[in-house]
């Protein structure tokens, strides 16, 4: 047993004032969760204190919270790691500081309102399969294989850990965000729906959608369930490439003119990324979109600011970095190579100790596979 | 811990692009530091994430490229860049993960005479943060310090790509990783400025699809680095410095609020405390004015 305290964000609306910090002396193994810590000081000290739980063991997703800033799972962040984590800066003895889910309004103390910013926005993905053709007499026979690749997005237990985390939400409230888009995967990904391209084309084209994504993978660390929500993200924009939509918020454009560039200079040109990503199309056929013309307007002062700093420089004084003799026709192998191939390794499915032979060289023992490690 | 250090050296793309001054600073300061730097020349651009959401083979495979150029020259890799270093971390756990996925990369490389192994120990690729705290070591630092950047208060910044993911980025060994910048900037003589965005993301992967959201995202943390007292920010990431300095002017309309403030680069905040002049660490190229940091360091005298 050890002393813990948990500092807690409280609320009540009915008192008509404004959130405030209260703390709890908490006794319990460190071992136990801050769940339990916040259980036993509701218990205790103050039985008005609210948290929302059922479960404690990681199945019912009810008692998402932040714990020292970190998005997660109550039941599932022991007490003990909880109070380090406080700690590790100054040492000593800094509270457990507990508050509720981010991006989302507060109803009471550690309760959040997930109607508008969590289930509205599940909703919004149309999360349900959209077969076409009369239903079989029986169940649908799917191919066990065709499905392993949504496992991942399946396991999610709609605990809205990661939309509280989400870093493009909190600047963008109408992001769709991360469990919505991992669960459009879900059925994007699913055999036995006939909607995918569809449903890539809705969420490309949606300004809020998967291209609204910033890429900083606190979804990923948020996520107790290994979900990985920015991971279906790019799934999703890796499948709406491949589909060939092209999308009104450069998206699509943005991918291809990267990759292009990095084919045929080997290092990003940063003066040809916007230009290639807005004006596709102003050498070929197109015209470019009068969102482009828009953007492009947009930047004006930022490159006279470039030009003016010295930043950046004309070309014919300084141009881009070139890779040195042939090493750019490798680069161009590989993409020969890639493209041909486009293997996609899903660490989620095969296991970072799928590695047998290797573990095997290294005379580490043979690992458990998934299955196994799952009972 | 060895006397010198020598590292293949991955300069990234935007170093030698619109951060001219982070390459320069980085030269400036690792022969300060007794840094050896082997540039790999023939190395690629490694995708920043948008080449894996395209072709996620074809990341892994550019990546395995220049860890194999890395590997030729028989010395660990550090880069100078937040997002290369999570880029390149998530493709070297795929790599590692499997040996008959690496040997499938590995076919296209054997053909330019090139290979990546995992090998025992498997392949160190480090950003210069790490480098500078784990393998330089602190104290060593402290002892180069000729111009304790006393009073000067920093905010720092990291970058998305070097704090998460906690699993892939080495924080089972080294859990401190994200609390390195305040070591620096402590051991610098500097002063750290808590601020809610130091381990934000500065919007800048999105800029070209959503410009508002983007610099929303810039714009705030600059603003909350500025009231929290900061005279800068330093981040060792240069896509963060394209939104939090080149695009500070675009970002401050967004937020509707006046900023001004000065991003360094980690190697400049460094060469600053080495004794270097501002000019030779580039300052004069940043968008946000420096000359506030400059006026503070002359303001203590060395």
């Amino acid at each position: 047993m050890a002393d813990y305290t948990l500092k807690v964000r409280r609320y009540q609306p009915e008192s008509g004032e404004g959130p405030y910090w209260e703390e709890f002396k908490v006794d319990l193994d460190p071992s136990l969760s801050v769940l339990d810590g916040l259980l036993q000081a509701k218990d205790r000290d103050d039985g008005s204190l609210s948290v929302r739980c059922s479960c404690r063991a990681a199945i019912c997703g009810s008692c998402g919270m932040k714990i020292n800033g970190q998005s997660g799972l109550g039941c599932k962040t022991q007490i003990g790691e909880a109070h380090e984590q406080a700690n590790r800066r100054n040492g000593g003895s800094e509270p457990i500081v507990v508050e509720p889910m981010g991006n989302m309004p507060v109803i009471k103390d550690l309760i959040t309102d997930m109607e508008s910013t969590h289930w509205d926005k599940i909703r919004r993905v149309t999360p349900w399969l959209l077969p076409h053709g009369d239903p079989p007499e029986r169940e649908y026979v799917v191919d066990p294989e065709s499905m392993i690749d949504i496992t991942q997005s399946m396991a999610c237990i709609q605990c809205g850990a990661c939309v509280s985390s989400c870093l493009s939400m909190e600047a963008d409230p109408e992001f769709i965000g991360p469990a919505a888009l991992a669960k459009a995967y879900r059925f994007v990904g699913d055999p036995r729906d006939a909607e995918t391209k569809e449903r890539l084309h809705d969420l490309a084209h949606d300004p809020h959608g998967i291209y609204d994504c910033t890429h900083c993978f606190s979804c990923i660390d948020a996520c107790p369930k290994g979900v990985a929500p920015m991971d279906q993200i790019m799934r999703l924009r890796r499948k709406a490439g491949e589909e060939g939509i092209e999308d009104p918020n450069s998206g699509h454009h943005h991918e291809m003119a990267f990759v292009k560039i990095i084919e045929k200079k080997g290092t990003l040109d940063e003066v040809a990324l916007p230009r290639e990503s807005f004006a596709f199309g102003v050498k070929g056929k197109l015209k470019p979109s009068k969102r482009a013309i828009k953007e492009v307007l947009g930047a004006l002062p930022t490159i006279f600011r470039t030009i003016r700093s010295g930043k950046v420089r004309a070309k014919w004084i300084a141009p881009h970095h070139k890779l040195p003799d042939g090493a750019q026709d490798e680069v161009k192998d590989v993409y020969r190579h890639a493209e041909e191939h486009r293997e996609e390794f899903n660490l989620y499915i095969k296991g970072e100790e799928g590695d047998e032979e290797a573990a095997v060289e290294e005379g580490l023992e043979p690992p458990q596979s998934r299955e196994e490690a799952v009972k | 811990m060895s006397e010198s250090i020598e590292v293949a050296y991955w300069p990234g793309c935007v170093s030698r692009g619109f951060t001219p001054e982070l390459h320069g600073s980085m030269a400036f300061t690792a022969e300060k530091l007794g840094i050896g730097l082997v540039e790999l020349d023939r190395a690629n651009c490694c995708g920043a994430g948008v080449i894996a959401e395209h072709n996620q083979e074809l990341a892994d495979t550019l990546n395995a490229r220049t860890f194999a150029l890395a590997q030729q020259t028989g010395l660990a890799m550090m880069n100078i860049c937040s997002t290369c270093q999570g880029a390149q971390s998530e493709c070297q756990q795929r790599l590692d993960a499997d040996s008959s996925y690496r040997a499938h990369i590995n076919e296209v490389l054997s053909g330019q005479g090139l290979a990546y192994e995992k090998g025992k120990d498997g392949f160190t690729n480090k950003n210069f943060l790490w480098l500078l705290v784990e393998d330089y070591g602190l104290d060593r630092l402290a002892e180069k310090v000729v111009r304790p950047l006393s009073g000067l208060r920093v905010g720092p910044f990291y970058g998305c790509y070097i704090v998460r993911p906690k699993e892939r980025l080495g924080y089972d060994e080294f859990p401190e990783r994200d609390l390195y910048l305040e070591k620096v900037i402590e051991v610098l003589g500097g002063e750290v400025v808590e601020y809610d965005g130091a381990r934000k993301c500065c919007g800048f992967p999105v800029i070209t699809m959503n410009r508002e959201t983007s610099l929303r995202q810039a714009g705030t943390h600059v603003g909350d680095a500025i009231d929290a007292g900061a005279d800068c920010l330093v981040t060792p990431c240069p896509l963060c410095h394209l939104n939090l300095d080149m695009q500070q002017p675009e970002a401050a309309k967004i937020v509707n609020r006046d900023l001004g403030l000065a991003v360094m680069h980690l190697p400049q905040l460094v060469g600053l405390a080495l004794g270097a002049e501002p000019k030779q660490l580039g300052m004069s190229k940043h968008i946000a004015s420096t000359k506030w940091v400059e006026e503070r360091l002359a303001a203590v005298p060395v």
